[in-house]
């Protein structure tokens, strides 16, 4: 097992935090400044993001900041999981939160999750709303279509 | 304290900000529980009663189409749409009317421009542009030189933000067949020497095409005085609405461009075999144009010529006065953009903070500014950063948002290190 599959399996976002977590601690802090403090202490959990894979290929183009995602199937759990980073610090901290979501989940159940509807509850729905360009609604599409994707391709198998 | 800035706070204490506040009904709202403080105005400005009552009125009043002449509606729509037309060519000190082009905004006129001047160039011409233009007036020129053979020559930009001059000669010379430069940088508010540089380009027998999107908003040009070829600018910059903008040309050149889109309203007659054009303006005006954006921008345009103008200016001086007085209370922030003569625009970036997070925490305590490459990405490359924060402010600003600004800043500074 190389160093990033480590890293992959070992994320305890979506593992070990999980979103009831986040939304208990979310719906605790009613001041702001409370709230984006906590959404910043998540962005900093993220595990560290391989610097050889900052590349265009894993780039999500957003239009005001970074954002780079790759992902791993395990094959043993049959789990997808999940590695992002961005280089601004609200965004990590909500991409940490898409992670809580939706890291280490089977494609198939991945799919059933409705992050809008999640974001919506977290009063965060404006950061991933289409009119904003930071690049995270992308990332959430680009997820969902490698779930899917899994998903496609294990359907046939199991007919045949 | 200089004398300068001593005259600027006298001047500005004469105008009534709260009265002008008041003629913008959008910036009486809350947004996050905290009263708006809306710094974007070089994205786009707010409007006066005066515009919205200016369009409310036409439409409820005198809606029709223009030219027509069959009937009275038509009449009086086209007497306010073309009593616009006079009021913006007033404004710039045009000669004519005919020399005042309605378009949908800044980067339509530039793009009307360039398609017009498409025969006059041979490959190896050269277009010169800067490394501060929007990408409005990057863009059209480099589809232009790729159809023509042309090629694009981006004058330097100073570490101050200033466009060096030793480049711009460099650069200048007789295959320049059109410079086209910004009056003012969008993202560092410089005021461009135009007047100066359009007298050298035209020396050398080269168009001249001034993009004013971010001027008009903050002082009058005067296309005679400036003797550039066209000027061009955006009605919502201006305080009017969207989707309609001003293209100012040389009469003979705009003779000389072919139509950019055909259609009804540019001709003069059709037939299968020939369709003639119109005349100027309306041959670069195909279709139904924007009527009660033309009224508005004329209303927006009257509105400022209503106030003090050496006031409004003073007073925003004294805004970027107070910016640069606070800037030491940000520990790690830099202005990005320190020209000697500029507009009331304050880029700037955090050591340690990304714009973008900036912009979100600012937003939470109800202040608009943008952050981002401001459509702007070779300027972002030669200050190496991925983007800005920018604070623009307009005329109906005052100094104690300026101060809420870097409160703001400040608290964000706490929040983030």
């Amino acid at each position: 097992m190389n160093a990033t599959t480590q890293q992959f399996l070992n994320n305890s976002l979506g593992t070990r935090t999980t979103i009831d977590d986040v939304i208990e601690d979310l719906e605790f802090l009613d001041d702001w400044e409370e709230r984006y403090a906590y959404i910043i202490d998540l962005g900093k959990q993220l595990p560290a993001f391989p610097d050889d894979q900052r590349t265009e290929a894993n780039y999500v183009h957003g239009c005001q900041s970074q954002v780079w995602l790759i992902h791993h199937l395990d094959e043993d759990s049959g789990k997808l999981f999940l590695l992002i980073d961005s280089d601004a610090m609200i965004v990590r901290g909500l991409a940490a939160i898409i992670l809580v979501a939706l890291n280490a989940r089977e494609p198939r159940e991945l799919l059933t999750v409705d992050i809008d509807e999640l974001f919506e509850r977290l009063d965060l729905f404006r950061h991933i709303s289409p009119t904003r360009g930071n690049g995270l609604r992308a990332m959430i599409a680009k997820i969902r279509d490698l779930a899917a994707t899994e998903v496609g391709e294990q359907a046939p198998s199991r007919i045949s | 304290m200089t004398d300068l800035s001593v005259a600027t706070s006298l001047a500005a204490s004469t105008l009534d900000i709260d009265a002008i506040r008041n003629e913008f009904p959008i910036l009486g709202q809350t947004v996050h529980g905290k009263p708006l403080v809306y710094l974007d105005n070089g994205a786009s400005a707010q409007k006066p009663f005066a515009v919205l009552d200016a369009m409310d009125r036409y439409y409820r009043e005198m809606h029709s189409n223009v030219h027509r002449g069959a009937h009275t509606l038509g009449d009086r729509a086209t007497v306010a749409f073309e009593g616009a037309r006079e009021t913006v060519r007033a404004f710039l000190n045009a000669a004519d009317t005919r020399q005042i082009i309605w378009t949908r905004g800044t980067t339509e006129a530039i793009n009307v421009i360039a398609n017009g001047l498409a025969e006059k160039l041979n490959p190896g011409d050269e277009i010169l542009v800067s490394q501060m233009e929007h990408h409005a007036n990057i863009v059209p020129w480099q589809m232009l030189a790729e159809r023509t053979g042309a090629k694009l020559m981006p004058v330097q930009v100073t570490p101050a933000g200033e466009l060096d001059l030793p480049s711009f000669d460099s650069l200048l010379g007789e295959r320049t067949r059109i410079m086209a430069l910004t009056h003012v940088s969008n993202v560092l508010g410089t005021i461009n020497p135009v007047q100066d540089l359009i007298a050298r380009a035209r020396s050398q027998g080269a168009i001249t095409v001034i993009d004013g999107a971010q001027a008009v908003p903050h002082f009058q040009p005067d296309v005679q005085a400036l003797d550039c070829d066209f000027y061009v600018f955006s009605s919502h910059k201006l305080f009017g609405p969207t989707g309609i903008g001003v293209l100012y040309g040389r009469e003979e050149l705009l003779e000389a461009m072919p139509p950019f889109m055909g259609g009804g309203e540019m001709i003069e007659r059709v037939s299968f075999e020939r369709t003639t054009w119109n005349t100027l303006p309306y041959k670069f005006e195909a279709g139904t144009p924007p009527i009660a954006e033309a009224i508005g921008l004329g209303a927006a345009i009257d509105y400022l010529q209503s106030l003090d103008r050496p006031a409004i200016e003073a007073a925003e001086q004294a805004l970027l006065n107070r910016c640069n007085e606070l800037v030491e209370t940000v520990p790690g922030m830099e202005v990005i953009g320190t020209a000697a003569s500029k507009v009331p625009v304050m880029s700037f970036k955090i050591a340690g903070l990304h714009p973008s997070d900036i912009g979100t925490l600012l937003d939470q305590q109800g202040i608009a500014i943008r952050t981002g490459h401001h459509c702007a990405m070779p300027l972002m490359d030669f200050f190496s950063v991925p983007g800005t924060a920018r604070a623009s402010f307009a005329f109906y600003n005052t100094l104690a948002e300026v101060d809420q600004l870097f409160q703001a800043l400040r608290k964000i500074q706490r929040l983030l290190t």
